[in-house]
């Protein structure tokens, strides 16, 4: 192949990239600017893309239009919980799912793939009926308990748990460590990639979560973020979107800091599970 | 230090039945290798003794004890794996403390176990690596060291030295013996490799299809085989065998226990071949000499014909051995050998 079209190759698949790019990244920046403007300068039209002057006070103000420190709170303690839980409840379950031989075990399998595959606007109405039976409404766990066991996280991590030889667990019971000295000893250690990219798929889902926080919450106490900043809206009226905007970022950064602490693992997940 | 004991044990898996009513008696200190071909159930006999995957029926007793309801941990085993299974998320040194800190043995105790052990078998550089960045042979070491250290009453190992290169493999022989010799347990070696088991036990346990075929030292099994099986399995080249042409049953010889001469010899079995191959290896060739009825390997201790030569081959009475139809070896003082024997030496003057 000669290098003028190879050249032509590279430019054209530069320049599709780089299109791509600005297609998803564009809102964003739209996001973190208009965030720094003054309410005039998000309403003029032809739109500008940068503020004259940023304008920092529009965190202050939106933080200050509402109880933020005990959303914050409550999406702090409500997304760790749920990852907590989840690893306690998912190391254990893919452990026997992909080591063991039990009876059923093809049945139960089928039974996590098909939770996986069931959304929660489906089932939210018995949940909350359920919840409130228990009278837990007023408290987080109905925004954690749903969430105990990661279908998802499940599957992946019993596929990676799949290809860690026999012969090491064996060698393991061989030299007296019993299951739970395995899980913690051996399969965590050799499978953190795994669990990073879970832990994370689980920390953006929940600290985004809109929708479920909505339906089960009916007190300012026990609201996140998303929730929050959404009624931001409300308070400030339809049209401050420079405040909304300043409660959004507030909403990401968290997720943009997780992620890049995350990234190296989760690539490696990836490249070890053959997914790439 | 234990004797293991297999008691009318049988093995399944699902519906294929491995192993069927086994009894056998590994003898305490001693350095046992089970040896045969691939699939033959070496490594499920293993694992049943380690309790990886318990027997069907029957009981394995170690130390005279029935071990069937104890877990693997608690049976004083430790076991070497082929692929070494060794903890890959941990260093040289965790490999070899894993065993010695489930069994609460205290941190200066273990150091010290741990520096005395990786000492013995030349390790002691490498305790804070990780075992990827180690040489094959290295890692073998490792798993050697982390089954060591717990001192175990049998060790175990599953071919040991069949990812290691030849030269390394021959020295990893050696110092499995003086091993054996120093620590004076109860070694169980699975191979297939038959002159891996002639090289090193002090007891064979030749199987052949989940069956044992001959439990014998390695001189009685090469000069005294049961069977026609084990005339086969063991020597390089193995020994040769033919039809004697009568009730199915068969004679053999070893090759090297044959003469080739280019005169006509007198010998109780003959015949006369062209040369077909040649193998030179230093001290010995290997010639297969061919005729229409026979094809036969000799071993020569002088390398004196060459390939396409009519040669005479000649194998004293002493030294031919019959199978029966049923594959088991013919006594001598058998009413059936004199015949066969008869029978032989009037087929080389046709
Ligand atoms: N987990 C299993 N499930 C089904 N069959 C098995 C299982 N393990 C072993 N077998 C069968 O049992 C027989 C004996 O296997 P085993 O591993 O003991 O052979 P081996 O003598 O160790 O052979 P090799 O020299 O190849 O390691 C084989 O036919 C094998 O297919
Ligand atoms: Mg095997």
């Amino acid at each position: 192949m000669n290098s003028k079209w190879r050249y032509g190759v590279t430019g054209i698949s530069v320049a599709l990239k780089s299109v791509v790019l600005l297609i998803f990244l564009f809102p964003f920046v739209w996001m973190i600017t208009t965030s720094l403007k003054t309410f005039p300068e998000t309403m003029i039209f032809p739109p500008k893309l940068l503020p004259a002057l940023p304008q920092w006070s529009n965190f202050v103000t939106a933080m200050q239009s509402g109880p933020f420190l005990t959303y914050t709170k409550n999406s702090i303690i409500v997304t760790l919980s749920i990852i907590v839980i989840q690893m306690l409840v998912m190391i254990p379950a893919a452990y026997a799912f992909a080591k063991y031989k039990f009876r059923g075990q093809h049945f139960f399998f089928a039974l996590v793939l098909l939770a996986f595959m069931i959304p929660g606007q489906v089932t939210f109405i018995p949940i909350y009926l359920m919840l409130a039976d228990w009278g837990l409404v007023h408290t987080l766990w109905p925004q954690i308990l749903p969430f105990a066991a990661n279908a998802f996280g499940i599957f992946l991590l019993r596929q990676y748990f799949m290809q860690v030889p026999s012969e090491i667990i064996e060698s393991a019971r061989l030299d007296n460590a019993n299951e739970f000295t395995i899980m913690r000893k051996i399969m965590v250690p050799m499978s953190i990639p795994a669990l990073a990219t879970i832990g994370l798929f689980s920390f953006v889902s929940h600290w985004n979560d809109y929708f479920w926080p909505l339906v089960m919450t009916d007190s300012t106490g026990v609201r996140p973020l998303t929730i929050g900043i959404a009624m931001l809206r409300e308070t400030e009226g339809i049209s401050n979107w420079h405040i909304i905007m300043a409660g959004n970022v507030v909403l990401v950064v968290p997720i943009l800091l997780v992620y890049l602490f995350c990234s190296k693992q989760i690539v490696k997940a990836f490249v070890y599970s053959g997914i790439k | 230090m234990a004797s293991i004991e297999f008691r009318k044990v049988t093995k399944s898996f699902g519906d294929s039945t491995v192993i069927k009513d086994l009894d056998l008696t590994i003898a305490d200190g001693e350095f046992t290798v089970l040896v045969g071909p691939s699939g033959c159930g070496k490594t499920t006999l293993l694992r049943m003794i380690a309790g990886l995957d318990p027997q069907t029926s029957g009981a394995v007793l170690i130390d005279g004890k029935d071990v069937t309801q104890i877990a693997p941990g608690q049976r004083g085993v430790a076991m070497v794996f082929q692929n070494y299974a060794i903890y890959p998320t941990m260093s040289v040194r965790e490999n070899i403390e894993f065993g010695l800190k489930n069994n609460k043995v205290s941190k200066e105790e273990r150091t010290e176990l741990v520096e005395s052990i990786s000492a013995t078998v030349g390790l002691s550089e490498y305790l804070d690596r990780k075992p990827s960045t180690l040489s094959g042979g290295q890692r073998q070491r490792v798993a050697l060291a982390r089954a060591m250290v717990k001192k175990p009453s049998v060790f175990l190992m599953d071919e040991p030295l069949s990812n290691l290169d030849a030269k390394l493999r021959i020295q990893m022989r050696i110092e499995l013996i003086e091993l054996h010799k120093k620590l004076g347990t109860t070694f169980v070696y699975v191979t297939h490799d038959q002159v891996e088991a002639m090289s090193m036990a002090d007891t064979i346990v030749l199987m052949n299809k989940g069956v044992i075929q001959q439990e014998a030292s390695p001189d009685l099994i090469y000069r005294e085989p049961n069977n026609r099986f084990t005339a086969q399995f063991v020597g390089v080249p193995p020994m040769n065998v033919a039809p004697l042409g009568t009730d199915g049953a068969h004679f053999g010889f070893r090759p090297e226990s044959a003469v080739l001469t280019r005169t006509p010899s007198d010998a109780w079995f003959r015949y006369k071949g062209v040369i077909t191959t040649r193998e030179m290896l230093g001290s010995e060739t290997i010639y297969q000499v061919k005729n229409e009825q026979f094809t036969f390997m000799i071993k020569c201790y002088e390398d004196l014909f060459t390939v396409d030569e009519h040669v005479y081959v000649g194998v004293p009475v002493e030294k031919i051995m019959l199978f029966g139809a049923d594959e088991n070896r013919i006594p001598r003082e058998d009413p059936r050998a004199a015949d066969y024997l008869e029978r032989l030496r009037r087929q080389g003057d046709e």
